[in-house]
């Protein structure tokens, strides 16, 4: 018997596998295909302050083993989030990492001070802070393109979350330098990093010639994204080993589709991994992924699976 | 864990030509008892390791749910790109992954009603099972077939076995009626004085369908065809202006809230040139500088 447990800063899950946030809705229309308490965690999709309707569609479109997406954070606002969906999820006794985002970083403060103060937030293992959501109409609102914009939002997001609950926040690949992101929100009280949101992608249809989706560009995820996923984790990992920055556990995303895919993130150290766009082709695939995570562990003769977390950096073979 | 959907590895029992569509009929153990007219499957293309992601979504043309093979489930395919391509060129017992059943049904009238049911293209494929439930309720029913030419139409001779009487238009006239099959459905309506019209097919039918209705005052019950990533209501790409029973209009998820709608709900202000945009009374409308 594998111990699959992990600890995310403090708190221990009793498996690493988790939905990615927005992928997986709030958990109702997944709930039919397997028990979202099997999960690790269940990360909600990202809610802001007001009801929100999203883009003009199209807002999809598929490429070569991935998808690009335009939705605009499309959502009920949070006061009808934790009375619905939250509670819900709460009843079912899922462990759930709930995904915030602002168009300002006193929104998100806003945000997060009425999911703690709703009767749900005891079913809340952690906030995952969505910094790098690239459907947004302004650019400079993608606060994980600037270390001091990530470093102002997990601040107050920090201050409002009581302790004992991570904050982690969610950074996006499209940087110059995602060590120096990851650097500032650490610095400013992130208890854990997410990596990685989608990239900045668009299509051309070529019947019409013009950009296939309404909102023009959109997030490009799915196995295609899977390496930069893997390299973003290894290089925020590798700088905490050197000391670069302070430590902290990372949860791996980006094109997961099976538990072999998974165990890239994690030998890159990853502690945890959510399943996206995965969920879209096989809805059952974030059960799936742990059910196989769990066979590579044991494939592997190690009887926990923390202890393969990271373990590609102890086995690189320096030339 | 059923809650009235299943995935299931389906087989492929058969797989015809018909017209300029795949009718293909697979496996799907436990769906066809869950199954009503208007509902839809959600098909994996290419196998488990296929970089082609999306599902491919289709109406259910028929279920069996008992025989030979056990439940079975039949869908018309249209090979438009790679993912249909495939589907089309599966072979009796290849295997396929299928998901549903999903989305609402189209409403049954409590009372036995006149029906008229319009089918544009192969979106005629639920129509038959649905005009069979509702001769069963008694209701009187009529089907317009409509497509552009005569290859494109589906069901011609199902649609005479299972409905009191069918018309059919192409727009090059090559069968039936020339035109839409607007040309025909007013005097149908007026004729039979329905009160309920289903549709399915484009949304420019759909539309059409639904002021027709109107103005001879018949209710539009619209199965819509959206482009849909999972079909399973988590990916938020096939959302729709739709105003609900409080008139507040809001972008809904027409693989959960649908596919069938009023067709009098259907925003269709919002649909133009290929886009269909957020109303600005809708709920949470961007404001200005977009989401």
């Amino acid at each position: 018997m594998v111990d699959m447990s992990t600890t995310l800063a403090g708190t221990v899950l009793p498996n690493p596998v988790m939905t990615a946030s927005g992928c997986a809705a709030n958990g109702k229309e997944l709930n039919r295909f397997f028990p979202v308490t099997d999960l690790g965690a269940f990360v909600t999709k990202t809610v802001m302050l007001d009801p929100r309707s999203g883009r003009p569609t199209p807002r999809m479109a598929e490429t070569s083993s991935g998808m690009l997406n335009s939705i605009g954070l499309q959502g009920p606002g949070i006061d009808a989030f934790v009375e619905h969906d939250l509670a819900w999820l709460a009843e079912r006794g899922a462990r759930v990492l709930v995904s915030v985002a602002g168009n300002t970083a006193e929104e998100f403060g806003e945000v997060v001070q009425r999911l703690v103060a709703s009767p749900a937030f005891s079913c809340v293992v952690g906030v995952e802070a969505n910094i790098s959501c690239p459907n947004v109409a302004n650019r400079g609102l993608v606060f994980a393109c600037d270390p001091v914009s990530s470093e102002q939002v997990v601040r107050i997001v920090r201050t409002r979350v009581p302790e004992g609950v991570p904050v982690v926040a969610k950074l996006t690949p499209d940087v110059t330098d995602i060590v120096a992101v990851a650097e500032a929100a650490v610095r400013a009280g992130a208890d854990g990093l997410t990596m990685i949101n989608t990239l900045l992608g668009i299509v051309i249809d070529t019947d019409l010639l013009r950009p296939q989706l309404a909102g023009v560009t959109g997030g490009l995820s799915g196995p295609a994204v899977r390496p930069v996923a893997v390299r973003a984790v290894w290089q925020v990992v590798a700088a905490m080993r050197e000391g670069r920055l302070p430590t902290a556990p990372v949860i791996g995303v980006g094109g997961v589709r099976t538990g072999r895919d998974a165990l890239e993130l994690v030998a890159a150290g990853a502690a945890a991994v959510q399943v996206g766009t995965a969920t879209f082709n096989d809805p059952s695939a974030p059960r799936r992924v742990l059910a196989e995570l769990e066979a590579e562990v044991a494939r592997h003769g190690v009887d926990r699976f923390a202890d393969l977390v990271g373990i590609a950096h102890d086995r690189m073979v320096r030339p | 864990m059923s809650a009235g959907v299943v995935q299931t590895p389906g087989e492929v029992v058969a797989n015809r030509r018909v017209g300029a569509y795949h009718h293909l009929t697979v496996t799907a153990p436990g769906l066809a008892e869950l199954a009503h007219p208007g509902q839809f499957a959600a098909f994996a293309v290419g196998g488990e390791t296929s970089a082609t992601l999306l599902r491919r979504c289709f109406s259910i043309h028929r279920v069996r749910p008992t025989g030979t093979y056990g439940g079975t489930l039949d869908v018309v395919v249209a090979a438009h790109g790679p993912g249909t391509q495939w589907l089309t060129g599966l072979r009796t017992h290849d295997a396929v992954d299928v998901v549903g059943p999903l989305g609402r049904p189209f409403p049954l009238p409590a009372d036995p009603v006149p029906c008229v049911l319009v089918g544009g293209g192969y979106g005629s494929a639920p129509l038959f099972w649905l005009a069979e439930a509702l001769r069963e309720r008694g209701c009187p029913v009529e089907i317009v077939l409509g497509a552009a030419s005569e290859d494109r139409l589906f069901g011609v001779v199902e649609a005479r076995r299972s409905a009191d009487r069918v018309h059919v238009t192409t727009d090059d006239g090559s069968a039936g009626t020339r035109g839409r099959v607007t040309a025909v459905l007013g005097e149908v309506l007026e004729r039979t004085g329905a009160a309920v019209a289903y549709a399915c097919g484009p949304m420019a039918m759909l539309r059409a369908v639904t002021e027709v209705a109107s103005a001879h005052g018949a209710v539009a019950q619209v199965a819509v065809e959206e482009s849909m990533a999972c079909g399973v209501g988590v990916c938020m790409t096939c959302v729709m202006p739709v105003t609900g029973n409080d008139g507040v209009t809001r972008m809904v998820r027409s693989c959960v809230e649908g596919p069938v709608f009023r067709g009098d709900r259907v925003r269709w202000d919002a649909f133009a040139d290929g886009i269909c945009r957020v109303p600005d009374d809708a709920v949470g409308a961007p404001r200005a500088g977009g989401h």
